[in-house]
């Protein structure tokens, strides 16, 4: 690790001015103290986050606000997440272990860094982590890698399970830099990587995630995340699915569709959110939809079974929230 | 290759234990792709456990700091890159805390801090002010095993035992949160506590038993 100097500043204001232009935030630490010690991440200064107020998570007539500070297990538990978005409670359930849970932040968690191993090696070239030396994964091991919003500069995914389902139900994320505020939706706040992968977000340097909103959505008690992975737990997933299904009688009013372990960023699919709209709750409806899913895939050499494996992982959830099953 | 002997029981000086790790590290380094470690340059060197030498470089950015740990107050003089598991380990002499993979995958350096399990290994000793930390070196009362560890004994819910503080720390955690409701809730919410030795089926049993005798249903 290189060294760095730490503080622990006490207001917004303070810490969005950290004289550093490459200075770091830690809430958890469960990323950067991993990337810090791999000497991915090498900044000089780290400001703590963890004495700021940027904590609670309340229900109002308009939505969900999380705190950014809150921590995976809370926000997993808290009464009014589990019973109005149940998608969210399962999404963070199944991310990590009980350990990490406690400790990791909502923010943080948005701004993970991707499980990628040529990212994570330094001995190898990375665009992400350098700009201009090469993506050894898209002629390299690429199991784990995405089949959608790939580029010719970066393959690979986006590990948030928190952030499919946040981009399903068209959460957005408070940013603030010194007095100034903004508000944008998280599927518009993650970049993709085009010729740029090393711009992950649309964050500016100082700038903090202060809190996350999601819009009420009344149907969404009938959400779930479905996360398929090499093992039953504590495993990034190979793909996820987070819906919502809106159902009147045997009909499909409305639908939230986003998916995990195939994107290059959370990716969401307002296409087969489309496809369900109106239509008659059947398999049939299920298996058109998802087909929709991957239209502009792009499989690598190992990764091609992601294909099939997401649209079945579309499917079973939608069988589960349907009551088909 | 030699495998490192079992672990010696817990009565045993803190030197021959601190040589069986020497020798479980030298050996799984050699078998891991094992990065640069970070270790920290200290106030007091310490022999390091990883054979990288002491850094002493930015010896003008050492804080102090306070840990409250096992109910006894340390002030310490560290490096902010210092972890909490490095702290315990290296600077204040509690072995128990075990450091297996240093990135968050497998749970041996599982600790309480207020209550709540957490790692260790990414935990930045600075960042642990404040709070009650316990390992386990404060989980018995006075000669008295926790139940827990009673339990794993019990039950034989380890082999070699590297894993063990970590699966102890992390069961106390997983019964005062209510999570024994089943088997496979004790592996969901045992799962960030990785087994070489595979001794999860003991360990369940050791869960299970445990929080029936925390809850009283047995003696
Ligand atoms: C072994 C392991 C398994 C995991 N498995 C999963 C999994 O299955 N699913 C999953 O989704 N995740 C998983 N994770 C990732 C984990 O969820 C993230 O590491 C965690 O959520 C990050 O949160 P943190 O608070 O610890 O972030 P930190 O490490 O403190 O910060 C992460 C990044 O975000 C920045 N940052 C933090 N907070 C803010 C803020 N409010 N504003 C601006 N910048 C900020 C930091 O500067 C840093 O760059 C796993 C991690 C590990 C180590
Ligand atoms: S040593 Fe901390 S999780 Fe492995
Ligand atoms: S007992 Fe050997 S690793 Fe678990």
């Amino acid at each position: 690790m290189r060294p760095f100097t730490y503080e622990s500043p006490s207001s917004v204001l303070e810490a969005t001015n950290p004289g550093h232009p490459d200075s770091a935030f830690i809430a958890g630490g469960t990323t950067i103290v991993d990337l810090m010690k791999l000497e991915v991440m090498k900044p000089p200064k780290v400001v703590d986050l963890n004495a700021l107020p940027m904590r609670g998570i309340e229900m109002s007539p308009d939505g969900l606000r999380i705190g950014a500070l809150e921590k995976m297990s809370d926000t997993a538990v808290h009464p009014e997440v589990a019973a109005n978005y149940p998608v969210i409670s399962e999404a963070l359930l199944k991310s990590a272990s009980a350990q990490i849970r406690n400790m990791a932040s909502i923010g943080g968690n948005l701004l993970q860094r991707t499980r990628c191993g040529y990212f994570r090696d330094v001995n190898t070239p990375c665009n992400k982590r350098e700009p201009g030396s090469g993506c050894p994964a898209i002629g390299g091991e690429n199991r784990m890698h995405a089949i959608l919003g790939t580029s010719s500069s970066c393959v690979a995914t986006h590990a948030s399970d928190l952030a499919v389902a946040l981009v399903a139900l068209e959460a957005s994320v408070r940013l603030q830099s010194g007095a100034s505020e903004r508000l944008l939706t998280l599927d518009d706040f993650y970049l993709l990587p085009d010729g740029t992968p090393h711009q992950e977000n649309q964050l500016l340097p100082g700038e903090l995630i202060t809190e996350i909103r999601v819009p009420r959505l009344p149907w969404a008690t009938r959400s779930t995340y479905l996360k398929i992975r090499d093992r039953e737990s504590y495993e990034f997933s190979l793909t996820s699915a987070a819906v919502a299904l809106d159902v009147n009688g045997d009909q499909i009013r409305d639908a939230r569709v986003a998916v995990g372990g195939v994107g290059t960023k959370p990716w969401n699919l307002p296409e087969v959110r489309e496809a369900l709209t109106g239509k008659p709750l059947t398999l049939e409806t299920f298996v058109a939809a998802a087909k929709l899913a991957v239209a502009g895939a792009v499989p690598l050499k190992h990764n091609a079974f992601k294909i099939d494996l997401v649209q079945r992982t579309i499917i079973r959830a939608l069988i589960k929230l349907g009551g088909l099953a | 290759m030699q495998l490192p002997a079992d672990p010696p029981p817990d009565h045993e000086d803190g030197s021959s234990r601190r040589e069986f790790i020497r020798r479980l590290a030298a050996i799984s380094a050699g078998l891991t792709v094992a990065a640069p470690l970070g270790r920290a340059g200290t106030v007091t060197e310490k022999s390091n456990l990883q054979g990288e030498p002491p850094k002493t470089d930015g010896a003008e950015g050492l804080i102090e700091i306070i840990l409250k740990v096992n109910g006894n107050t340390e002030r310490l003089v560290v490096d902010p890159r210092v972890t909490l598991l490095d702290a315990l380990r290296d600077r204040l002499d509690l072995m128990g805390t075990k450091k297996g993979c240093d990135r968050g995958t497998c749970g041996a350096c599982t600790v309480h801090l207020d209550g709540r399990r957490v790692l260790s290994c990414l935990t930045l000793a600075v960042m642990a002010q404040g709070k009650k930390i316990t390992t386990i070196e404060g989980l018995a009362t006075g000669d008295e095993l926790h139940p827990v560890q009673a339990a794993f004994i019990k039950c034989d819910g380890f082999q070699c035992g590297y894993c063990t503080p970590g699966q102890i720390m992390s069961a106390v955690a997983c019964i005062s949160e209510g999570h024994t409701g089943s088997d496979s809730e004790i592996r969901e919410y045992m799962s960030g506590n990785l087994c070489r030795c595979g001794a999860y089926p003991n360990i369940v049993e050791a869960v299970k038993m445990a929080a029936a005798k925390m809850k009283g249903e047995v003696n």
